[in-house]
């Protein structure tokens, strides 16, 4: 039999060796899917991971969906590395849109200069305020931040709802859900005329350096490594595991209200139901992709994104279903646990082990 | 009157049911010490295969019987990578819900909207035709009693047979239990599988009994507040019936508030079994003493043989 072994340290090659072969794998197992639904495996699994990148509208389309990704993927990565594991990214998204969407609903005849900051601002407050929930829950009741944050997406989802269908839905929208269209004062502007990437793309990219800063070069972030990897020594050192709760639960909601409320006003110019296809919870696995790296989890945003740019032009060309994208999702996570192995452990060899001895 | 009260309380075991069988395979897996947040992902897969084999066929009953064994399937996925690969048990658990939500909806494309037989209530001459006790003793759907059946059996099964207490050891201290020579591994996988074996069953009976139709995410969180109701149960099989009655009450209260049309927005009163999870986590883990007690020690743990 094969035997594990743990490494004394983990190996560093093997980290970022195992994304790429998690995406190389299950562009295969795509590929075996693909050939089993009676699609010819070449041209799909071009559609999926090479078209998207061969134009520039295809590049708009990525940077697009790669914004909210790496923003909520970065918050997250804070707090796995702490191992508070918020998954309710999604409802503070969702939060996020609705608090910062809300100021434009509100002043919707608004030209103020002020208006779109002030959605950012208040979009940031509101993902915090819901992240808040499950912290002041955790620190003070013990409550498993898992189930609370993951209960309060359905309970965003619903609330967003109602007030779309409701109290805040469109006078002229012939009854559809959805507010009005933001003015122009709470849109995010274009970068290039025809195009759909815009300015809440730029202000993304800054993200992942400020993140990296803080967490290589900042006691703070030392906190929440050393919290995360080695708890004993983290309470030894004086770090209270209240404040870590918070302040990583607080970045996560922050960022993913923020990618919320850009959302809201760049991409789609007004709150409806359905403002995310969940990005959430793709955010998951874009942060586990990138190894909880700033950098990392940029580039992994932006492979996710090719594979959701992929997805809907194959359903549109190939007749594939939009749902192999997540179907996908879950596997590339897979396959990244099962290579994470290598990075810990080293496989020994039986015979070697008898020589040993 | 009686006659809507007695038609809330069976739907409300028809709500509580699928809880029952999700948390009570949870329970036995976390019991041996292993946490698995898949089991949204578990019951969509369970529900989307149950559904399909039971329209391809016309079976309901092999519709559910495919159904526990897709969900066994996905859970050993699981199995293979925390318990072989020593994956991180959180990590692999959202991976699973992720893959199955993905993965069911693919498979569910063409069945939405496809109608299937239910299966019925059972009906004993004589004893079902009692007035009101006959109904609601002896007039529910056959898996509402297998639910139960299976729960109590679980909570013998832990607290009476020696394989119980075994699988108890496990989860409470592995070390011993392989120093004694128990085989952790086996008794994990096995209790992964029971866990997957159940979670399907309870997807199956969402899109076969309680709808009957598949829809995609139909599940809507009720994997995760069967997670909730194993916290709830100190986990402690019996715990669970009353815990999934609980919510199964809260899901009917809901759904007859808004067709009685109270003025309250339909939203707020769907958003009332994810508050009353919440509520009802904090009120049971305010005292951290006690979970700490009733937890198994290792859940979550992962587990290699050092020889």
């Amino acid at each position: 039999m094969l035997r594990l072994e743990p490494r004394s340290t983990q190996s560093l090659s093997a980290a970022w060796l195992s994304p790429m072969l998690a995406l190389v794998l299950t562009a295969v197992t795509g590929g075996i899917i693909f050939l089993a639904m009676g699609k010819d495996p070449a041209t799909a699994l071009y559609i999926y991971f090479v078209e998207p990148l061969t134009s520039s509208s295809g590049l708009s389309e990525v940077a697009v969906k790669a914004g909210p990704l790496v923003l909520i993927g970065i918050g997250l990565s804070f707090g796995f590395r702490a191992g508070i594991w918020n998954i309710g990214a999604e409802g503070q998204y969702i939060a996020g849109a609705i608090a910062g969407g809300g100021l434009a609903v509100f002043w919707y005849e608004s030209t103020s200069a002020f208006l779109l900051p002030a959605m950012l601002l208040t979009g940031i407050l509101g993902g915090m305020a819901w992240a808040a929930i499950p912290a002041l829950l955790k620190t003070r009741f013990n409550a498993n931040e898992i189930l609370v944050s993951l209960m309060l997406v359905y309970v965003a989802e619903l609330l967003l709802v109602h007030l779309v269908q409701g109290p805040w839905r469109n006078p002229m929208g012939w009854g559809f859900p959805g507010t009005r269209v933001f003015p122009d004062a709470a849109t995010m502007p274009l970068l290039f005329t025809g195009k759909r990437v815009h300015l809440g793309t730029v202000l993304t990219l800054a993200v992942p350096f400020i993140a990296w800063f803080l967490l290589a070069r900042t006691r703070f972030g030392f906190r929440i490594k050393l919290f995360g990897s080695a708890p004993l020594a983290a309470r030894h050192a004086g770090v209270q595991s209240n404040r870590i709760i918070w302040q990583s639960l607080l970045i996560g909601g922050g960022l993913a209200g923020l990618a919320g409320v850009i959302e809201a006003a760049g991409t789609i110019g007004q709150l409806m139901p359905d403002i995310s296809p969940g990005y959430g919870f793709t955010a998951i696995i874009v942060a586990f992709l990138g190894r909880l790296h700033p950098v990392g989890v940029l580039l992994a945003g932006i492979a996710i994104a090719v594979t959701y740019i992929g997805g809907e032009s194959a359903q549109i060309s190939a007749g594939l279903p939009k749902a192999v994208t997540g179907l996908f999702q879950g596997i590339i996570l897979f396959y990244l646990l099962t290579f994470d192995l290598f990075t810990r452990y080293k496989i020994v060899l039986p015979s070697r082990q008898t020589v040993q001895q | 009157m009686t006659e809507l009260i007695l038609a809330s309380i069976m739907t409300m075991m028809t709500a509580a049911t699928p809880l029952m069988f999700a948390a009570t395979g949870e329970l036995i897996c976390e019991r041996s010490g292993v946490l698995n947040l898949g089991l949204e992902g578990m019951m969509l897969i369970g529900a989307v295969f149950g559904f399909a084999a039971a329209a391809v066929t016309g079976n309901a009953t092999l519709g559910l019987l495919v159904a526990a064994t897709s969900g066994a399937f996905a859970a050993l996925i699981f199995g293979i990578l925390t318990l072989n690969l020593l994956s991180n048990q959180v990590a692999t658990g959202l991976a699973l819900t992720i893959f199955g939500t993905g993965l069911s909806a693919l498979v569910g494309v063409d069945y939405v909207g496809e109608t299937i037989d239910q299966i019925g209530s059972i009906h004993i001459p004589v004893v079902s035709d009692l007035p009101i006790v006959g109904r609601l003793l002896f007039g529910h759907d056959p898996l509402v009693y297998l639910a139960i059946l299976i729960l109590l059996g679980s909570s013998w099964f832990l607290n009476r047979s020696r394989w119980g207490m075994i699988l108890r050891a496990v989860g409470d201290s592995d070390v011993s239990a392989h120093a004694i020579g128990y085989p952790v591994i086996a008794i994990r996988f096995a209790a992964v599988t029971f866990g997957g074996l159940m979670a399907g069953l309870g997807g199956g009976y969402l899109s076969l009994v309680y709808t009957p139709l598949w829809a995609e995410n139909m599940t809507a969180g009720r994997g995760w507040i069967a997670l909730a109701l194993v916290v709830f149960a100190s986990w402690r099989p019996a715990r669970v019936l009353f815990g999934a009655i609980l919510f199964g009450g809260i899901t009917i209260l809901q759904l007859n508030a808004q067709a009685a049309g109270l003025g309250i927005p339909a939203a707020f009163m769907s958003m009332l079994p994810y508050i009353a999870t919440i509520v009802v986590l904090v009120l049971i883990s305010r005292d951290a003493i006690k979970i700490r007690l009733n937890a198994p020690a290792c859940l979550g743990r992962p587990f290699r043989a050092e020889r």
